[in-house]
């Protein structure tokens, strides 16, 4: 057991490492896209302490992502706020918002819920392009912001900093859910959702975990909207439709439910997979441009079908047995 | 024999030589065989209908290669979904300018994705030509030199409906249905200035989601406002519902429609022929399913061009003629701009384009733009519909 | 008065189509304790399958019988390939296959018949019936048939022998088994009626939205809405539901919240039912002993 904790840790160590040496080897484009990738991670780690540690499904939460960036968006444009601050400040707001929502989401679980977080998904574009916040979201035009500058003259491109950025808030955040997760908080929520009548006869007091649950989760999808926000440099209501709720939900069940490390890889498929979609049609010929969706449909249930706990699950698996072949136990 | 004189010949064209090659090395995109272009299109998700436009540009480009390609180059045009995100489009445009090095990007599809990338384009001073999108905030030389729009503006082709309103029916009561977004919010925007001091006649608005499955309920409000006049803002499928909607309940009021709608086999069909007799739209194309055009020179290459390099039912769909034209658009401008491809004389012949004409456009429009005037057709006719196709009436307005 | 009785038999129109769709969501969710996602893409591809057969040449009624035929065998096909081995893997990987199967008819739609907007034609045209002007004489047909629907599948499950056989199995597989109920089947041929169902639900909804491959992604939502309301374990309560929403949602969408936050309003029905009622109007309740 002592080997695999090991094991484990050398592996946490391992990524941390290629992560942070990531920006300085690779160019422009593709340190973006690991920008993308950290930033999908920090929305999935959220996502998964909602669904994958304590059962509740959600299918909306490209709302709170888009609370979080419009959030910024507004601070940074209309309160002139830097962006180190604009991002915590719509954050916060995001965990009140996931909050409250958690509270009408604790009469009704399971499959209600993720009922109505598909119709939260669906009327977000809606809500967000309404006319009464005209004023603020700038209606369909959006907003521009700029992209943040490196500080205090650090020889970096734009592109670096932005990674690191994205980089850092995801290790930290990854710090944070790892420690709660393995805690008394964790342990209440897996009660909570495994045996839910028992948990509360424990005396765990269900009602205030799920509701602050559901408030850390919305917080971290809006870290990850806010920064997405920056990234990005624009935010309308057509960035927040239901296809991004859709992706996060897909992302943390390919990575594994309740396996926090797992969400690189589910970030790294809602990443790239679509883009490979792409690439094969394109070698299909012309007429078959119309289907990235189809394909990308495929590979959702091939992936299913090849590891339904999602890669996390799979690599568990795998090393298992690996280490039973080799002796250890 | 090795003269002075053959020595200083040859020396010069090889200086010639290496320095057009390096011509060539400071273009990204552009060799001796060939230019590359990119471009971004809602191949999946809520606009993939669109996704059809970039499968004509490249259709027909893959024509003018295999006759030839412009000025001895074939023109690669590297398409990629974005699935109308524009943090997707964001992304795309990147990898196309800074992974596969494409010379400029063409014809890029939707408001918001546009929006994401000006201003990406212009800080790198990358042309970003003929946007697929009629938003007005596309053609603005002034603060974004180097993003073009191509279509006539939304807001331009309200206006002429607000002229037409004003002078035909001047003490008229409006009601307008449009789309939740830019497009529709533009009509309005065009509507209201083109009325000026008169906008009050605007009495009753309805929007719509595209994620909704009718409009009934919509018209049936603004039927209730008492208005005599309707305007429709709506892309295809709503635009038919309208239609169909306002006949049904005994409703008949002069409506104007957009041209994003005009289409006969995807629109006045399904609401009815019948009942879309009278429509007015604005137009500046052929429609493809007009018997009119049958034996016109232009229709009968657009037809050839269909049936060589698409599939039969591409034919009727108004966004296959809107690529066709699109890609002579960008064929004329390559042409213009001769061996030299860079970035900026690419933009400086994109804007110095002369009375082009082009296959699908209706007689007398033609295309001209100029370091001040972004906008490459501005002129629209009003048409209205018999039942049967488009009858243009009045002379050519400009937008 | 004029305008509310518009919006009324507009609303009752559509509110046919949710309701059939809701019964087809609630057929699947009372078998499988799962909401197919896919629902909506499956009946838009049935229906473009009609229209490739009257495009053919194929005569109204003999099309739409054939399609609800095929519907129904596909509906068979896709659970036993594509839903049944994921009976025993967790419910989320569930709803992945069925976000999979969604994607994939809408772009295999997108690619065979292309994105235009074509018209689909209906058995109930002309004049409207008894000469009124609220309802055309296809929204009057399709409220009929939805109707008809309702009450064949009622009693289908009421008498006959083999719908009582799915509803065991469907409430008590184990027990099912024992008695000798193939319960496997049972739910094959759940799919199987759903489909058949969403089949006639995108049959009649494409004469008044037109068909294209996103036809029915706005009518699948406000499907769930009607099914929530309803009471998701009971199919005449969901299919009440349909009804219920689609008036509801014109009614608000005209005169309270006005047409720009429509989407919200089925959004609030979902919350507010399930807050208020989480069984729905007429749902089951389910009591959970320590």
């Amino acid at each position: 057991m002592a080997r695999a904790d090991e094991l484990a840790r050398f592996a946490t160590l391992a990524v941390f490492a290629a992560g942070l040496a990531f920006p300085f080897l690779a160019s422009g484009y593709h340190i973006y896209q690991g920008a993308q990738t950290l930033i999908y991670a920090i929305a999935l780690l959220g996502l998964n302490l909602l669904t994958g540690f304590n059962g509740q499904i959600s299918l909306g939460h490209g709302a709170f992502f888009a609370i979080g960036a419009y959030g910024t968006a507004v601070l940074a444009t209309k309160a002139g706020l830097p962006y180190w601050a604009a991002i915590p400040l719509a954050s916060v707001v995001c965990f009140v918002a996931g909050f409250l929502f958690g509270f009408p989401a604790l009469r009704f679980g399971g499959l209600y819920l993720a009922l109505a977080t598909f119709a939260l998904a669906v009327a977000t574009p809606q809500i967000l392009a309404f006319k009464g916040f005209e004023g603020w979201t700038g209606g369909f035009q959006g907003v521009i912001l700029t992209k943040p500058k490196p500080p205090f003259g650090l020889p970096l491109t734009g592109d670096q900093w932005l990674y690191l950025v994205c980089f850092f808030s995801a290790a930290l955040l990854y710090w944070a859910a790892r420690n709660l997760a393995k805690g008394r908080v964790g342990r209440a929520l897996v009660a909570i959702r495994d045996h839910p009548i028992a948990a509360e006869t424990m005396g765990v007091n269900a009602a205030l975990y799920k509701t602050s649950c559901f408030g850390v989760s919305a917080l971290y999808a809006g870290v990850a909207g806010g920064l997405s926000a920056i990234a990005v440099g624009f935010v309308s209501p057509e960035s927040f439709g239901l296809a991004l709720s859709l992706s996060f939900l897909v992302g943390v069940v390919i990575g594994g439910l309740a396996s926090l490390g797992g969400v690189i890889f589910g970030a790294l498929f809602i990443e790239f997979v679509p883009n490979i979609a792409d690439q094969l049609t394109m070698s299909f010929g012309e007429s078959a441009k119309a289907l990235p969706g189809a394909i990308y449909g495929v590979l959702l249930i091939l992936a299913m079908a090849a590891a339904p706990t999602g890669a996390a699950g799979a690599l568990r698996m795998i090393s298992k047995r690996a280490a039973g072949a080799l002796g250890f136990r | 024999m090795l003269t002075r004189r053959t020595f200083l010949q040859s020396s010069a064209a090889a200086v010639l030589a290496t320095s057009a090659s390096r011509a060539c090395a400071d273009t990204p995109g552009v060799t001796d065989a060939e230019i590359k272009i990119g471009q971004t299109m809602p191949y999946s998700g809520p606009a993939s209908a669109y996704g059809v436009i970039g499968r004509a540009e490249t259709a027909y480009f893959k024509m003018i290669n295999e006759q030839g390609g412009v000025n001895g180059r074939k023109i690669n045009l590297i398409s990629l979904d974005d699935g109308y995100s524009p943090p997707k489009t964001v992304e795309q445009a990147r990898r196309l300018v800074e992974q596969e090095q494409v010379a400029f990007l063409f014809n890029t599809l939707g408001t918001p994705s546009n929006a994401a990338i000006r201003p990406y384009c212009n800080d790198n001073k990358i042309p970003q030509l003929f946007v697929a999108t009629g938003a007005a905030m596309f053609s603005d030389p002034k603060h974004f030199p180097w993003t073009m729009g191509w279509q006539p503006n939304y807001q331009t082709e309200a206006k002429i409906f607000a002229q037409h309103i004003l002078s035909t029916k001047p003490d008229a009561k409006i009601a307008a249905l449009y789309q939740n977004d830019a497009f529709g919010k533009d009509y309005l925007i065009g509507l209201k200035e083109g009325l000026g001091d008169h906008a009050g006649m605007i009495i009753k608005e309805a929007t719509y989601e595209t994620s909704e499955p009718t409009v009934d309920s919509q018209v049936v409000t603004l039927q209730a406002s008492g208005a005599d006049v309707f305007l429709i803002a709506a892309t295809p499928k709503f635009a038919a519902q309208a239609i169909r909607k306002a006949f049904d309940i005994g409703w008949t009021p002069e409506r104007y429609m957009t041209d994003v709608s005009q289409s006969i086999a995807s629109v006045m069909k399904p609401a009815g022929p019948e009942k879309s007799k009278g429509v007015i739209t604005a137009v500046y194309g052929k429609d493809p399913t007009d018997a009119r055009w049958k034996n016109d020179p232009g229709y009968k290459e657009y037809a050839a061009f269909v049936a060589k390099y698409m599939s039969a039912k591409d034919l009727i769909d108004a966004n296959v003629v809107y690529g066709f034209g699109l890609g002579a658009t960008m064929v004329q401008v390559l042409k213009q701009c001769g061996n030299d491809l860079s970035r900026e004389n690419v933009m400086r012949q994109a804007a110095n384009l002369k009375d082009l004409e082009l296959p699908m456009l209706l007689p007398g429009i033609k295309i001209n733009t100029s370091p001040e005037d972004y906008s490459p057709i501005r002129q629209e006719a009003l048409a209205s519909f018999n039942g049967a196709s488009w009858e243009q009436f009045g002379e050519l307005y400009m937008g | 008065m004029s305008e509310f009785l518009h919006q009324l038999a507009s609303g009752l129109a559509l509110g046919g189509v949710y309701a059939i769709m809701a019964l087809a969501l609630v057929m699947i969710y009372q078998a499988t304790q799962l909401v197919n996602f896919a629902q909506g893409e499956m009946a838009m591809f049935s229906t473009y399958f009609a229209w490739k057969l009257m495009d053919m040449g194929w005569p109204y009624w003999r099309a739409f019988f054939a399609t609800v035929a095929v519907s129904f065998i596909g509906g068979i096909v896709i659970e036993r390939l594509i839903v049944r081995p994921f009976a025993n893997a967790p419910v989320l990987a569930s709803i992945i296959v069925f976000i999979g199967l969604a994607l994939i008819f809408n772009a295999l739609a997108g690619w065979l018949y292309g994105y235009s907007v074509v018209s689909f034609n209906t058995p109930f045209s002309g004049r409207s019936w008894f000469g009124n002007v609220y309802m055309s004489a296809h929204e009057s047909g399709a409220v009929l048939v939805s109707l008809a629907v309702l009450a064949l599948v009622y009693a289908f499950f009421r008498f006959t022998s083999l719908g009582l056989a799915m509803r065991a199995a469907a409430q008590n597989p184990t027990s099912s088994r024992l008695v000798g109920i193939r319960v496997g089947w049972m739910l094959a041929l759940g799919w199987g009626l759903a489909a058949a169902i969403g089949a006639i639900a995108g049959m009649m909804a494409a004469p008044i939205v037109y068909l294209d491959p996103n036809m029915m992604g706005g009518v699948l939502i406000y499907a769930f809405a009607g099914a929530v309301l309803g009471g998701i374990d009971n199919p005449f309560g969901a299919a009440f539901g349909g009804f219920a929403v689609g008036v509801l949602e014109n009614l608000m969408g005209a005169y309270v919240v006005g047409s720009e936050t429509k989407l919200s309003v089925a959004l609030a029905i979902i919350i507010g039912v399930l807050v208020w009622r989480p069984y729905g109007l007429f749902g089951r309740r389910l009591v959970a002993r320590v």
